[in-house]
């Protein structure tokens, strides 16, 4: 990558991306081969060869085709923001805690020693170019989950949704659905590729060491939130997530808009595909002749929750005008293809006005995209994102001054999300006494968490086991109805129902009742026969809280030892990920 | 739902024509020997009234909507609009509701919604569930503020939500808790029963923070719970709930009633309303939804029996929809919808509020429904008589009703 600014430690840093670089190189030959080039569609969930080609905007999926040149290959002066952090403010090691649990799904054995090796900010410096990362465990996990790196007609071909008979059939009442499941092979049912996809997440927050990717991925999937189960939404997701979100969720805003936008699942999502000019008759199809028209749903939520924000200054009016602007958006052979199309003959030619631009007419499928130019230059959507952004990694109420430099740093790199992630972890807010644990994990986060702390490994089972888990806490992956997605507040999330479900998911963990779900923990039960029962004690504190145990709690836990010769090691522990201490991060 | 279960709830329903709950004969002077309580549903997505309650006496009802309107209710025709006065009808999907009509024990209020003009279901779900319109900073629910204007709290089970999460109605000052489902509402422990004892432990010294206060509360809960033994009763008076997650909402919420545990306010909610695309009529997409919302309702009454002369439902969503159909036969986000209220002390058998109506120059930003209904007046109404609120009580800060639909006795 070539850098205009070479500091002696962005030269060093330098020669140790080459030096992990030859290393990843060096493990790929023995792996399976990387596809990136591939322009059939396919794109390998790990591309591993990123040495001068950055990830966007080459071969990837045709949904991304509007992504720009990358950042990485322009050559004029860097602007502010996007410079290499050098120095951390991680003096400790409760400092470098507090780091792990923001920027990744939970400190694992081992993690605090290998940050303060390394050192912080080169530690998040590699996060943030997690194609240079290498991930064989995760992968390991992976492979058995074919879907993941099919393209969308493959998944349309391959996982049939049932014959229009037999749905009439179920319809009526005339088959039960357990005469349909024995029909349908286990390995063929659509239902497998959304369960795949739940698991996939799952399995790589917990073992990918692509953390701040995968954390960036969740976020930016809640943000462009699309619900898999409406319409033929589930044969898309995958796709959606592969190619729309993660090839940009350390990349730029704008192209994360652009890609959700074109996306078939979003287009279906929020019913753009349909959308069409007022006068537009159906010429073909089963629907030929009917009367289409325009229909509010993407344009509403793109400017309400994707950039200005519901108080960022747009009217109906404007909501009416982005809806005509991509009127012809569709997609091409939804059963069959499954891709982007623009159709002229749906869209609505005439000129429009969205947020005091004009938009000439004529423009065809440009108008969409000046559409994108307008509200992602837009200094409500930099504020918006800014907010959305500390508040993951900082509070549920960031801090006004920090949001402002976030959103600044938004607004002097275009968008760039590196740029703004490197704001976040230099500011004192940060790093500030009252910022350490004051966010409440999601569900998600807590299983993972939970599993990381007690060194889980899993198959695919596992991960099937987990994904589930997280359903029963409250937060089912890839199901979010709203288009808010899942939320990431404590008041969403902090609930008697869903506390007990966090005790009884410790409980389940701790005593090893997960199938394909292998955990240690900082004691094992041998442990517990050889050391006297207090020692126990300090070791699981210190490997799950890392001495953010409050007095009470040990209070607690040593009266649970009580006057037994053995600790319960899988009580203790299990007592443990449920206190109130690991709720948060 | 399939459309078998919605006919095997409608069938049930009409079953129940023939024996009228005798609840529903209203004895005049039944003193609440047991309490009170308050079932709110909220319909999320924002239902279209029109659909639910269509006007079919408006002359304009019918004009844009060319592909989604209902028929207007004719002799001979069985499952078209069943009409109630003469102007106003109801959705077909919503026959098992009429024994309540025909009672009087049901009331609506149509063109019911909210004074601020927000399209987001966010937004516009987040005031209605404040009671502060316009307003984001409110700290807690409309709810809540209900609970804490009652007598000082007795049950750990006085407001409960069916779901994962607290609503945003509950949350505040009033302890609400939140279940999923009332058998997996413990912890689930193997052996001596040490863990819960720990677990119970680490949450109890006193209220520290959220979740301290939380986790206190989940216990008591779990305790009262069991004693009761809620989840062992199953429904009554041969009431048959649809299959499906708000059938086993209502299912739960009458368990809770019916074990005595002291409950006040539940509150369920249900999502799928927002049919931007191929909404249907008599049949059709949002058929099934309100046969499914209808059938639940009308369950949950059978299943109560007598007890139903303590308890009032209430059912509210954010706002209603596009009086013209949008071009994929469906509908946009609007401005008032309809709301229905039915149990003991209603005046039921009447469709209240002003009608706006539906000609264009009539309608709200040229194109919804009018809100002639502040969705307050009718809230405040409910909960003040009904849960015997002192009439200052703040349920709605910054407002006062100038008038009340009085649908409550």
């Amino acid at each position: 990558m070539s850098r205009p600014r070479k500091t002696p430690a962005a030269l060093i840093a330098a020669a140790v991306s080459l030096s992990l670089l030859v290393g990843v190189l060096a493990g790929c030959s023995a792996g399976a081969p990387s596809r990136v080039g591939d322009g059939g569609g396919h794109r390998d969930p790990f591309p591993q060869t990123e040495a001068s080609t950055p990830a966007k905007g080459v071969g990837t999926a045709p949904a991304v085709m509007g992504a720009s040149a990358s950042w990485s290959n322009d050559p004029r002066p860097r602007p502010p923001g996007s410079a290499r952090l050098t120095t951390l403010p991680a003096q400790d090691d409760a400092a470098i805690v507090h780091l792990l649990a923001r920027a990744t799904f939970g400190p694992r054995a081992g993690d605090i020693d290998r940050v303060r090796a390394e050192g912080a900010a080169a530690w998040l410096e590699r996060q943030l170019d997690p194609r240079r990362i290498d991930d064989t465990a995760a992968e390991a996990t992976l492979a058995g989950m074919k879907t993941l790196a099919m393209p969308t007609d493959a998944l349309l071909r391959e996982f049939p949704r049932p014959d229009p008979t037999t749905r009439q059939k179920i319809q009526s009442g005339e088959m039960t659905r357990a005469e349909l499941m024995a029909m349908y092979p286990r390995e063929k049912r659509p239902g497998r590729i959304i369960g795949e996809l739940q698991a996939a997440k799952i399995a790589r927050a917990v073992l990918s060491e692509r953390q701040l990717e995968e954390v960036m991925v969740d976020f930016w999937f809640n943000h462009f939130n699309v619900y898999a189960l409406k319409g033929d939404g589930r044969w898309y997701v995958t796709a959606y997530e592969r190619d729309a979100i993660r090839p940009h969720a350390l990349g730029r805003f704008r192209d994360l808009v652009r890609a959700t936008a074109r996306h078939p699942a979003m287009l279906v999502y929020l019913d753009n595909w349909l959308s069409s000019r007022a006068d537009f008759t159906v010429p073909i199809g089963p629907n030929r002749g009917r009367r289409a028209g325009l229909n509010e749903n993407y344009a509403r939520e793109l400017l309400e929750l994707h950039t200005l924000g519901v108080d960022g200054g747009y009217t109906q009016q404007d909501v009416r005008e982005v809806a005509r602007a991509f009127t012809g958006w569709t997609i091409d052979r939804p059963r069959v293809n499954g891709t982007f199309v623009y159709r002229a003959m749906m869209h609505d030619r005439g000129a429009k006005t969205v947020l005091g631009h004009r938009i000439a007419a004529g423009g065809g499928e440009s108008d969409g995209e000046r559409v994108i130019d307008l509200v992602t230059r837009h200094p409500s959507t930099s504020r918006f994102i800014a907010t959305k952004l500390a508040r993951r990694f900082v509070a549920d109420e960031p801090p006004g001054p920090l949001v402002e430099r976030v959103a600044a740093a938004f607004r002097a790199t275009g968008g760039d999300v590196r740029a703004m992630l490197r704001a976040i972890f230099s500011a004192p807010e940060f790093w500030a006494p009252e910022a350490r644990r004051a966010k409440i994990k999601k569900p998600f986060e807590f299983v993972a968490s939970a599993t990381r702390a007690l060194g889980g490994r899993l198959d695919g089972a596992g991960a099937y086991a987990l994904a589930r888990a997280v359903a029963d806490i409250g937060e089912p992956l890839y199901e979010a109805q709203p288009p808010t997605g899942h939320p990431d507040r404590a008041d969403a999330w902090v609930s008697t129902g869903a506390l007990l479900a966090r005790m009884n998911f410790a409980l389940a963990l701790a005593q090893h009742r997960f199938r394909g779900v292998r955990v240690t923990g900082g004691a094992t039960a041998a442990d517990g026969a050889r050391q006297r029962p207090d020692e126990v004690l300090d070791r699981v504190l210190a490997s799950v809280l890392h001495g953010a145990a409050t007095p009470e709690t040990r209070a607690v836990l040593t009266a649970q030892l009580g006057d037994r010769e053995r600790a319960d090691v899988e009580t203790l522990t299990a007592l443990v990920l449920g206190s109130p201490e690991f709720q948060r991060r | 739902m399939t459309r078998r279960t919605f006919v095997k709830a409608g069938a049930c329903a009409l079953v129940g024509l023939g024996t009228i709950p005798r609840f529903l004969v209203r004895a005049a002077d039944a003193a609440p020997s047991r309490g009170r309580v308050l079932v709110a549903i909220f319909q999320r997505g924002a239902v279209d009234g029109l659909a639910m309650v269509p006007p079919h006496g408006d002359p304009a009802y019918d004009a844009g909507r060319p592909s989604i309107a209902m028929q207007r209710p004719a002799r001979g025709v069985a499952e078209g609009t069943i009409d109630l006065d003469g102007f106003f009808g109801l959705h077909p999907a919503l026959a098992p509701l009429v024994p309540l009509w025909q009672a009087r024990q049901l009331a609506i209020v149509h063109a019911c919604g909210s004074p601020d003009a927000t399209r987001s279901h966010f937004d516009a779900q987040d005031y209605m569930e404040s009671g502060t319109p316009g307003v984001k900073s409110t700290p807690d629910g409309w709810l809540a503020r209900a609970a804490a204007a009652r007598p000082p709290r007795t049950s750990p089970l006085r407001a409960v939500a069916i779901g994962a999460r607290v609503p945003r109605a509950l949350r505040g000052s009033a302890g609400a808790v939140a279940m999923s489902s009332i058998d997996r509402f413990d912890v689930r422990v193997t052996g001596d029963g040490g863990a819960r004892r720990g677990f119970e432990s680490l949450y109890a010294d006193g209220v520290r923070d959220v979740l301290h206060g939380t986790g206190r509360e989940t216990f008591e809960a779990v305790k009262l719970l069991k004693r009761a033994g809620a989840g062992q009763l199953t429904p009554a008076n041969g009431a048959v709930y649809p299959r499906g997650r708000f059938g086993d909402a209502m299912r739960q919420i009458a368990q809770l009633v019916r074990a005595d545990v002291g409950l006040e306010i539940a509150f369920a909610d249900m999502e799928g309303w927002d049919t931007h695309v191929g909404q249907g009529a008599e049949r059709g997409q949002l058929a099934l939804r309100l046969a499914a919302f209808g059938g639940a309702l009308a369950a949950f009454a059978r299943d109560l029996g007598d007890r139903m002369t303590d308890v009032v439902v209430l059912t509210m969503s954010e706002f209603g929809r596009t009086v013209a159909e949008n071009g994929n036969r469906g509908t946009d986000h609007g401005h008032a919808t309809a709301m229905l209220v039915f149990g003991g002390g209603v005046r039921g058998g009447r469709v209240y509020g002003r009608w706006p109506g539906l000609a264009p120059e009539q309608l709200f930003e040229g194109r919804d429904l009018a809100v002639t209904t502040d969705f307050r007046a009718l809230f405040g109404d409910v909960a003040t008589r009904h849960l015997a609120l002192a009439a200052n009580a703040p349920l709605f800060p910054g407002w006062r009703a100038t008038a009340t639909p009085g649908v409550m006795d």
